[in-house]
């Protein structure tokens, strides 16, 4: 790949007495997991390409303490929060954006409380809001015409109402936009929510991504989108026990992109 | 001797309201069991809340045959109760019909009423057969065995019943005003129960003034039965629902709670001038240290303990739990329903100890809802969304969580795994928070 990505960190910009327009902030799965890593790059592309003024904290961001929290330990939650609010704090950090709906989630709903209050978006919403601006255009390119499935994140729609933005990026695309018979506030989880992305499930009779798998399947996509690290994992986990691996590609909204520009 | 029926109505009525009004007492103490939360912020977002969900049923249109047919027996079960008092004010002065005297206005009530009831008997006609031949897997859930089945079909038998009653009556007061009887003034119209006519055919006057006395006996003190079995039944929403969603949550779903109590320890542990020897402070320490998370029902909140009371059995949330759609053992509904039966329990044992717990040995957790039902969970708010009344079981299932993690250490191994990652390196996997950055070079 062609890499020419400039990723100027906090430090450095305050270190030149400068605050930039807005914080990525990449979380744990953005960090270090070789599928998101993919997504945070291709994220990262378009902000270079768009010219938004953004820093990450880059060794400075930990961990927001969201699965701490959803698996009941609230000692751990908190302590992560106050810790990296401090940090926030430190750099007079004013808007965020993220790619993970966890995050996005939690800074957004639960820090305030313990003194981070902040303006938070998903990058789906910054994306869009480029495009409003003008900063950004999209074009067609490789995803005109192709079916294109989105797989709703329980943190990013019924947790917080957003459905619209990654669709109307979607349908940018030219792609038809395909909808699953469960989508929107009725969309089902893809099984990763709750800290259950860390365990193995309880004894049942399917995997949860399995069966929203079989979901989107049925509307015979070329792509399924998705707009979490997380879901992601679990829809290409899915995908490929289903071995539609060669015929069906699920990539995040940001990778959709990003290809459809060859960024 | 004429006095005679009134004063039998009047301690049947009596005995009714006192009856229900204990049971109302019960609830509301059992409530206050629960812990204290406020939750009258916002009135106006509150009332607007409340009459879109509980009397716009706006949740229940979203399956709209069902919703339809819901909205149906609703409004006819309130608006025939207008009549209940024309009952009353009968059963109680001796008289007959005393609202006749609206005239067009009255003829009117009765006709729309009479059609509301025929409505009512199709609607739950329909809803037996749904739930008795169509095996909706919901109504079929472990759960449901037993006293909750059998629940739900005594309500609809009762619903049908009243208004077969409320029908028969009209019939033979009807036939009773063409003979010109005694007493039986002409007024009403009576679009449907003038087609029972033909039942009533050849029968005296006399005859049909017992059979039309008893439906209208029958009918009244079936009401005052039904006003009493509601605290028994899932039926209670027809009251609770409405305080239940005013207490609603009103802020975004992913949006947890963060515990107070967590955040003094944090902040302590946080403040680098804290003493951490120091004695604590004596107008704080009340005694017990507070418990972290809920392991019985009074560690819950007083809204979570109203939700249990408000559930309707209805299972739209179990049915769009993606763990009980997978064959998890977890389902929202029953996590509502032992709520309930716990906190009834502990009611109870209440009752029987001159007002005061005695402890029994049991709890919620364990004994009713099992840390593998909590742990299948995966907190994806479709149980909060699917609810028709705003009951949210996944509140009550994190409050349990944040037991067994916070009091007892007891999480899935896996879990403890990433917890400490999450300490140790900031992040759920084991990587150097030093590499964080890495990626971009990648
Ligand atoms: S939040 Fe938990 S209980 Fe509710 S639907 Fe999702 S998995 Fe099921
Ligand atoms: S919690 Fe709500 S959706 Fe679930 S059974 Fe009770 S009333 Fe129905």
């Amino acid at each position: 790949m062609s890499e020419t990505i400039t990723v100027p960190t906090m430090a450095e910009m305050a270190a030149q007495g400068k605050s930039p327009e807005v914080l990525f902030w990449v979380g744990c799965a953005g960090s270090f997991d070789d599928r998101a890593k993919k997504i945070t790059k291709a994220f990262v592309k378009i902000l270079n390409k768009a010219g938004v003024d953004f820093a990450v904290l880059g060794t400075e961001e930990s961990c927001t303490g969201d699965p701490a929290k959803r698996a009941g330990n609230e000692f751990l939650f908190q302590m992560q929060a106050v810790t990296n609010i401090e940090v926030l704090n430190a750099y007079e950090i004013k808007k965020i954006v993220t790619a993970c709906p966890h995050c996005f989630n939690t800074i957004k709903n639960e820090y305030p409380q313990l003194g981070g209050e902040y303006e938070v978006v998903h990058h789906t919403q910054l994306l869009t809001s480029l495009l409003e601006e003008g900063r950004l255009q999209i074009e067609g390119g490789k995803f005109k015409g192709k079916r294109i499935t989105f797989h709703d994140p329980c943190y990013l729609g019924r947790a917080n109402n957003v459905y619209e933005a990654p669709r109307e990026l979607i349908r940018k695309l030219d792609a038809e936009l395909v909808e699953m018979k469960n989508c929107r506030k009725k969309g089902l989880c893809c099984g990763a929510g709750g800290a259950q992305m860390f365990k193995e499930s309880e004894p049942g009779n399917q995997e949860v991504n399995i069966k929203r798998t079989e979901q989107a399947l049925e509307t015979q996509p070329d792509v399924i989108a998705a707009g979490c690290p997380f879901c992601n994992t679990m829809m290409t986990d899915g995908v490929k026990n289903k071995e539609k691996e060669g015929a069906i590609e699920v990539l995040d909204v940001a990778e959709l992109i990003a290809n459809a520009e060859d960024l | 001797m004429s006095w005679i029926p009134q004063i039998i109505f009047a301690v049947i009525l009596f005995l009714g309201i006192a009856y229900f009004t204990r049971n109302i007492r019960k609830i509301v103490r059992n409530i206050k069991l629960g812990k204290k939360i406020d939750r009258t912020d916002n009135p106006g977002e509150r009332w607007k809340h409340m009459t879109r969900i509980a009397l716009g049923q706006q949740k229940m249109v979203v399956r709209p045959v069902a919703g339809l047919m819901h909205i149906i027996v609703y409004v006819g079960f309130i608006i025939i109760n207008i009549e209940v008092l024309e009952i009353i004010i009968d059963g109680l002065f001796g008289t007959h019909r005393i609202f006749a005297p609206l005239g067009s206005v009255y003829d009117f009530l009765i006709g729309s009423f009479e059609i509301l009831a025929l409505l009512v008997i199709v609607a739950v006609t329909v809803f037996w057969l749904r739930r008795n031949t169509l095996k909706l897997s919901r109504f079929w859930y472990p759960e449901m065995k037993g006293w909750p089945k059998k629940d739900a079909d005594y309500i609809l038998y009762f619903e049908l019943v009243l208004m077969v009653l409320f029908l028969t009556m009209n019939g033979a007061d009807y036939q009773l005003q063409q003979m010109g009887a005694d007493h039986y003034v002409q007024a009403g119209a009576f679009p449907v129960s003038q087609f029972l006519a033909p039942l009533f055919d050849g029968l005296t006057e006399g005859a049909l003034v017992i059979i039309e006395r008893t439906a209208w006996w029958l009918h009244i003190v079936g009401i005052l039965i039904f006003l009493n079995y509601l605290y028994y039944s899932k039926h209670l929403h027809i009251l609770l629902a409405f305080p239940n969603t005013w207490f609603a949550n009103l802020k975004p779903m992913g949006q947890f709670n963060n515990l107070e109590s967590v955040t003094k320890e944090v902040k302590l542990m946080m403040d680098p001038d804290a003493d951490p020897f120091a004695a604590p402070d004596p107008a704080e320490d009340e005694g017990e240290p507070e418990k972290f998370g809920a392991s019985d029902v009074m560690d819950l909140n007083q809204v979570q303990l109203l939700n249990a009371y408000t559930c309707t059995e209805c299972g739209r949330c179990t049915n769009e739990c993606p763990a009980s759609q997978t064959g998890k053992k977890l389902s929202p509904r029953k996590i509502m329903m032992d709520t309930r039966d716990r906190l009834e329990e502990v009611g109870k044992n209440i009752d029987s100890n001159n007002g005061e717990f005695v402890g029994d040995g049991k709890q919620l957790l364990g004994d009713y809802i099992t840390a593998e039902e909590l742990w299948a969970c995966t907190s994806c708010n479709a149980c909060v969304q699917a609810c028709p009344v705003s009951i949210n079981p996944l509140s009550i299932i994190m409050d349990m969580r944040r037991y067994l993690v916070m009091e007892q250490s007891a999480a899935p191994a896996e879990l403890n795994n990433m917890m400490s990652n999450v300490e140790n390196n900031g992040a759920p996997w084991p990587f150097n928070q030093m590499d964080r950055l890495n990626w971009k070079n990648d």
